[in-house]
C-alpha cells in the first residue's frame, strides 16, 4: 500500500506552514514508493478551495471531512476510517502539539508503530524508515515499521514546504462516524492570544528570555540590551516563562510558538530543551548566556557564556552602546 | 472520584544520556529519578483533593518499568498518593509507546479511575504521546500539555497552549490529561511523608496479573522497531568564555559580535 496520508492543520483560513512542509515531504516520499500523497483536513465547512490549494504542494487527493475543530479525537476516528478504506502505508504529521496527539491515538487505534519527532525520512525496498534524533539530539536512530501502517511525526520545521509546479488536487468529502469519548470534549475558545502583540518574526537581533532570568522583571535586562542593539531588534521568551505569564505569547519560540531566523539570536537564561531549539536553530548566529555550564543551549550556540546574566546583560548593553556610539 | 497518576522512573538530569550500542535502547543504569514532570502531575491531584470541589477518595501511581522503579513509586507516595501499583515484568522490556501505552492501559483498566493524569513528558524519552496512547485504550477523551485544570461537576476545564495560541477546552470524565510544568509548583515532601513512603501498599504486578497479551508488548513485538543508531552530523563547537572578569568577557563578546558586523 503506498500511498500516504498526511494531515494537514488549518486555521482562520490558512493551512499550517507545517502541515504544508509535511504535503510537500509526502508528495516525495510516495513517488518513490510508486504511490500518491493525499492530504486529510477536517474542521466545520472546509472551503473547498483551500483544499484543492494543496494539490500545489504535491497532494494528489484532499479528503474533507466534517467534525470539530482543534482537538485531536475526531481525527483519529477520520483518518482510522480513511486508512481502513485501504491504500495507505503511512500516515505523515508536520511537527506541532496536534499532530503529536493525533498520531499516538492512531498508533493506539490501528495497532500501529509510531516515530516522533523524526527529522528525516528516507524509501528503502519499498518502506519508510524514520529518522529521529534522540538524547538530547547527541544520537539518531533509525526507526522501521513491523505493522501493515507505519505513523511518522515530524519534528517542526523539518520538513520544508515547495509547491510543485501541480495544480489543483482532487477534493473528496470523507464521511465517518465520531467515536463517543471524541464527542467528550468540546473547545471553548480557541487561540486567544496572551499578552501584547509583539512582532519577532522580521527582527535582525533578537534578545531572547527563559526561566532563568528569575522573574518576570528580568526581562527589563533583555529589553535593555534589545534597545542598545537598536534598530531591527525585538525580545522573544521561551514557553515557560510565557505560560507563567511573564511574557506575551506572540513573543513566544519554538514548539507551539513562532520560528525565528534573526542574524543574531541571544539567549539569556535559557537551557535549550528540543522544543525551543526547533524554533530557533536557524539563526545565522546563537550567543548563549548560561549559569549551569551543562546547559544544552551550549550544544548548538556559536559563542557560549557561563555566569550570571545578572551580571553580565547590563554591563553587556553598557558596552554595546558604547561601541555603536564610536 | 479516584485518580490514577502514570509516574515514570528516569536516569537523573545530571546523569549523562547514552544508547546501548547493542541493542539501541536506551542505557539505563546510573543514578535515577522520578520524571520531573510527573511531580507536577501528582501535584495537579493533590490540588483537586485540596481544592474540594470534589471529594477525591483515593490518588494512586502507576508504573510500569524494572524493579527500581519501586523508587520512583515512593517517591510519588511521598508527594501525596495513598498506594501505588507497579507492573513489572521482563516481558515488557524494550516495548516502544504504543506497546507501553496499551500494558499500561490494561493495569489502569483494573482501578477504573475517573482522572488519569501524568506529565507530559519523560525527561529522558523527550515523548508527549503516551497519554493519547492510554487514553485510546481506556476510550477516554484526552488531552495534552494542559496548564490550567478547573474541576466542576463531571466535567474538567483545561487551559492549554496549542499552535494558535491557548485553547479552554471542556472534558467530561473520565479523561486523560497529561499537564506542563507551568501547571502548579510541586511542594517538597515532609520528612515524615518521605519516611512513611515504604510502607504504604504497594502492588506489584505481572504482565499476566494486568492481564497484557504477551504477544503485544516487548521489543520483538512492538510495531516501531529500533533498526540503527547513528551520530548527528557533525557541527563545529562553539567558542565557550567562562565569565570569572565580567568586564573581561563583556569584552570577549563585543569583540565577537564586531567581528561579524552584528552590533
Amino acid at each position: 500500500m503506498p500511498n500516504i496520508l498526511v494531515y494537514a492543520l488549518h486555521y482562520d483560513g490558512a493551512i499550517n506552514k507545517n502541515s504544508l512542509g509535511a504535503v510537500s515531504e509526502g508528495a516525495r516520499l510516495a513517488e518513490e514508493l510508486g504511490g500518491e500523497a493525499h492530504a486529510i483536513m477536517l474542521g466545520e465547512g472546509v472551503a473547498e478551495d483551500l483544499a484543492a490549494s494543496l494539490g500545489r504542494y504535491g497532494a494528489k487527493k484532499v479528503l474533507v471531512a466534517e467534525g470539530p475543530e482543534g482537538l485531536a479525537q475526531p481525527l483519529v476516528d477520520a483518518m482510522a476510517k480513511a486508512i481502513g478504506d485501504g491504500g495507505y502505508g503511512y500516515a505523515l504529521f508536520g511537527g506541532g502539539l496536534l499532530g503529536f496527539e493525533i498520531g499516538a491515538g492512531l498508533a493506539a487505534r490501528l495497532g500501529a508503530g509510531v516515530a516522533m519527532e523524526v527529522t528525516n525520512v528516507r524509501a528503502e525496498g519499498g518502506k519508510l524508515i524514520a529518522e529521529r534524533p534522540i538524547l538530547g539530539d547527541s544520537a539518531i536512530s533509525e526507526i522501521a515499521y513491523r505493522s501493515p501502517v507505519g505513523i511518522i511525526i515530524g519534528r517542526l520545521n523539518a520538513f520544508e514546504a515547495r509547491e510543485s509546479g501541480a495544480g489543483s488536487a482532487q477534493v473528496e468529502q470523507l464521511s465517518f462516524e465520531l467515536s463517543e469519548h471524541a464527542t467528550r470534549a468540546t473547545m471553548i475558545t480557541r487561540g486567544e492570544q496572551r499578552g501584547a502583540d509583539v512582532d519577532i518574526e522580521g527582527a535582525d537581533v533578537l534578545v531572547a528570555g527563559g526561566r532563568g532570568l528569575g522573574k518576570p522583571e528580568g526581562f527589563k535586562l533583555c529589553e535593555e540590551l534589545a534597545q542598545a542593539f537598536g534598530g531591527n531588534s525585538a525580545v522573544a521568551a521561551t514557553r515557560a516563562v510565557v505560560d507563567a505569564g511573564w511574557y506575551p505569547y506572540a513573543a513566544q519560540i519554538g514548539q507551539t510558538g513562532k520560528t525565528v531566523s534573526p542574524k543574531l539570536y541571544l539567549a539569556a537564561g535559557i537551557s535549550g530543551a528540543i522544543q525551543h531549539k526547533v524554533g530557533m536553530q536557524s539563526s545565522e548566529n546563537i550567543v548563549a548566556i548560561n549559569k549551569d555550564a551543562n546547559a544544552p543551549i551550549f550544544e548548538f550556540s556559536d559563542l557560549g557564556i557561563v555566569g550570571d546574566l545578572n551580571k553580565i546583560l547590563p554591563k553587556l548593553t553598557e558596552a554595546v552602546k558604547a561601541k555603536k556610539a564610536s | 472520584m479516584k485518580i490514577c497518576v502514570l509516574v515514570k522512573e528516569v536516569p537523573d538530569a545530571a546523569v549523562e544520556k547514552k544508547l546501548n550500542p547493542s541493542t539501541g535502547r536506551m542505557d539505563r543504569s546510573g543514578e535515577r529519578n522520578l520524571n520531573p514532570y510527573d511531580t507536577h502531575a501528582i501535584e495537579a491531584a493533590m490540588q483537586v483533593r485540596e481544592g474540594g470541589s470534589i471529594p477525591v477518595e483515593e490518588i494512586v501511581a502507576v508504573t510500569m518499568g524494572p524493579e527500581s522503579a519501586v523508587r520512583a513509586l515512593h517517591k510519588a507516595v511521598s508527594l501525596g498518593a495513598d498506594r501505588s501499583v507497579h507492573l513489572c515484568d521482563e516481558a515488557l522490556a524494550g516495548s516502544d509507546v504504543a506497546a507501553t501505552g496499551y500494558a499500561l492501559a490494561k493495569t489502569l483498566e483494573r482501578e477504573s479511575p475517573d482522572l488519569v493524569l501524568l506529565g507530559q513528558q519523560s525527561d529522558d524519552g523527550e515523548c508527549y504521546t503516551i497519554g493519547a496512547v492510554v487514553a485510546e485504550h481506556l476510550g477516554m477523551p484526552s488531552l495534552t500539555q494542559v496548564i490550567k485544570m478547573d474541576v466542576s461537576g463531571e466535567a474538567l476545564r483545561c487551559e492549554r497552549q496549542a499552535e494558535y495560541g491557548y485553547d479552554t477546552v471542556e472534558v467530561k470524565l473520565p479523561a486523560v490529561i497529561s499537564v506542563g510544568d507551568a501547571i502548579n509548583e510541586p511542594r517538597y515532601p515532609s520528612l515524615k511523608a518521605i519516611m512513611g513512603a515504604k510502607k504504604k501498599q504497594l502492588d506489584s504486578l505481572s504482565a499476566g496479573d494486568a492481564q497484557v497479551d504477551p504477544a503485544k508488548v516487548g521489543g520483538e513485538n512492538s510495531a516501531a522497531q529500533w533498526i540503527a543508531a547513528k551520530p548527528p552530523p557533525a557541527k563545529a563547537a562553539g567558542e565557550i568564555i567562562e565569565d570569572e572578569d565580567t568586564g573581561e568577557t563583556v569584552e570577549r563578546i563585543v569583540a565577537w559580535l564586531d567581528e561579524r558586523k552584528l552590533i
